[in-house]
Parts: structure tokens; sequence; C-alpha cells
């Protein structure tokens, strides 16, 4: 078999490529099969930034380690237990040295993902997301809130984007959700589509199946709340607290109480629903 | 025995007034920490010029409680504020930092 490098395979999330160029094909087919839709190894897709893998354990290894995102001379810098990684965001290239499990490159997208998602007025959020007749809705909550339950439950006409991380960003026409391969529970990446995001729901186990409105304040806590942020930069923080109060103002956000059977999607993109954002 | 501190909001972090509740993300670690109102009048008037006792007061008159207790509070809701790098506390002026110059 030739050792002859494929690739770079190209990750596409919310409309960005980035390159991660390593030679190792086992690897790379671990990474095809864990972003699925999501990449594309033929090495004919235009990227935004690429990133050269090297697979070697740093000091440490674990993913539970503490992470630390920072800028220096111009340069983010990552580090976890289980990665080390650098990114030129001028230059548009960057290094990761990481063990070979896959968290450690899930956690480089994401993190890159956020920061550049911070100066677009989007974000990557913590929160549960799906398509239905052409628009898209997001499912806010803490781990346990039932994200992974939500997406279990959807009924055929309705396409996940993710159980466990969305991906929002400001267009010229509005907030748009993406699919992305970031996957909780359900351990299966999104759908790679989009759709304009014409809810938030904020999710909540309960005895009964309701929708109803929550006040500007706690839309905006919860929000900001379940925005995914990892750097330590005052600059992107008033950027990403900006971005993350204008898109609670923009987008009708809706607590969203339900007990976990399919009948809770029968609220989801109804005439009912509309209502409840006519109230908020 | 009781010595003159004042308090300034810490340049690092962004603030914004939603629907009647001050919302602050520290720009050293973005945690979100959303003040009550006493903590958001302390915030407010938070500019490193006003002694705290003189914050102490107005608080007092607006809430109707008396001075020490007041005062007391007050001093504990600036330290744990100042433990998490939003208000810096001094026993001399300070100039306080805008905390953000983002539009509405």
């Amino acid at each position: 078999m030739s050792g002859a490098a494929r690739g770079p395979a190209a990750v596409t999330i919310g409309g960005t490529s980035i390159a991660l160029r390593t030679s190792d094909e086992p690897f790379l087919r671990m990474l095809e099969a864990r972003y699925g839709a999501f990449i594309d190894c033929s090495g004919s897709r235009r990227c935004d930034d690429e990133f050269e893998l090297e697979l070697e354990s740093p000091a440490g290894t674990s993913p539970d380690d503490e992470l630390h995102v920072f800028r220096r001379d111009g340069c983010w810098h990552m580090e976890r237990g289980d990665f080390r990684a650098h990114w030129d965001p001028a230059a548009r290239r960057g290094k990761v040295r990481q063990s070979r499990n896959p968290y450690a490159i899930d956690a480089v997208l994401r993190i890159v993902h956020t920061l550049l998602l911070a100066g677009q007025g989007g974000a990557l959020m913590h929160a549960a997301s799906a398509i239905r007749d052409g628009k898209a809705y997001v499912f806010a909550g803490v781990s346990g809130a039932g994200k992974t339950t939500l997406a279990r439950l959807a009924p055929g006409d309705v396409r996940v984007l993710s159980d466990e991380v969305s991906c929002v960003r400001k267009t010229a026409g509005g907030y748009r959700a993406y699919g992305t391969p970031f996957s909780g529970e359900l351990a299966q990446p999104g759908e790679n589509v989009d759709a304009p995001l014409a809810a938030i729901y904020l999710l909540a186990q309960g005895a009964e199946n309701r929708v109803e409105p929550v006040s500007k304040a706690v839309a905006a806590r919860a929000v900001l709340a379940n925005t995914l942020f990892f750097a330590q930069d005052a600059q992107l923080v008033r950027a990403v607290f900006n971005s993350g109060i204008e898109l609670a103002q923009q987008v009708p956000v809706l607590r969203l109480t339900f007990v976990p059977d399919a009948r809770v999607w029968e609220l989801i993109g109804t005439r009912r629903d509309m209502l409840m954002e006519t109230v908020a | 025995m009781s010595e003159t501190r004042y308090v300034a909001r810490a340049a690092n972090v962004a603030a914004r007034m939603i629907g009647g509740e001050m919302m602050i993300m520290s720009g050293r670690d973005s945690s979100l920490f959303s003040l009550n109102e006493t903590a958001s009048t302390l915030w407010q008037a938070a500019d490193g010029m006003t002694p705290m006792d003189q914050i102490a007061l107005a608080i007092c008159r607006e809430f109707e409680i008396d001075e020490g207790t007041a005062l007391r509070d007050l001093q504990e809701v600036a330290e744990a504020l100042a433990r998490h790098g939003i208000l810096v506390l001094s026993d001399a002026p300070v100039p306080a930092a805008e905390p953000t110059k983002a539009s509405p």
C-alpha cells in the first residue's frame, strides 16, 4: 500500500472549512467516520484555515485536564492534557500536536470555530438544534435537560442538526443555524444543512408540554450561559457578550417544558408555537 | 474603626443592563454574573472616586435599610465581585474603566 497522503481533510461547519493535514491514514479514516457529511478528504475543497496534525502525545494525555486558550504575539494557543495547538489567524495556519484520541481534534475545531464566530456575531451553543418546514430551532439546556431526548424523539419530517453543540451565525438575511458533527449521547453527527433560525427554546422537563415566553433578562442570560467560549481574552469576551445579547433580542426565546415523549414535537414549528412568539 | 475604601469597575469586563438586570461577563474567564438590585446599584456607583460609605448611604435611602447593615452587605458584595475580577477595591481613589463601549 502506498504511504502517499490523501487530503488534506476539509472539515466544514457553518460554512467555514478547516483543513486538517496528516499522512496518518488510519487517523484520517477515523476522522471520516466521526465527521460524516462534514468532512471531505478528496483534497479538492478550498479551505479557509489549515492545521498540520502531529499525532504524538504531549506530556499529559487526559482530555479532563484544564483547558487554556490564550493569545500571545498574535497567535492563539490552545493547551489541554491531550493536545497542544497554536493558530496564526493572520496566516490562517496552525499546528496541532495531539494524542490519537478524537476528543482532542474535536476540541481544537470547537475552539477555533468559537474564536472565528465571536468576530462574526455568531456562536457555538451548548444546545441541540433541528430543522422543520424550512426553519431551524435551537434547544438549549444544561446536561440532562433533554437535548438528546428531544433529538431522539424527532419525527421523520425533522432534520436534526446536533443533539449537543449547535452553530448559529449572523448573516445578511438574519440568523441561521447550521448542523455540526459534534454529538452528545446520540453519538452521531448532525445533518450538514442549515436554515433560518426561528426560535430558541430553553429546555425543562415537566409534567406537561407547554411553551411560554420568558423575560428579556432570562433570554439574554440563557443564551449567554449556553454560549461556548473558552478563551481568556477580554476583547473577544466583549464580542461574545454583545453577540449573545443581540441574538437573544433578535430571535424569539421561549421556555419549552416537556414530557419526554414524541408529543412534544407537536409544539415545535406549529401555529400555536408562532402565536407564543408574538406574545414574547 | 472604619477605613475609607473605594470601588471601581474593572477594565476587562463587558456589562449591560437587560430588562432591569445587570449582566456582566468577566474578560478573564468569560464567567457570567447577574447582579441583584443592591449589587447593580453598587456596580453603577463604582466610579472609583466615591467612598464606599457614601455608596452605602445612597443604598440605605433607596432600599430603606440601616447604614451599618448596608455598608457590611456592600463590603461583602464588593469583595466577592473583586475576587471574580469584576470590581477593583482600593484604599485610595482609582479611575474606573468603562466596562464596554458596545452599542445596545
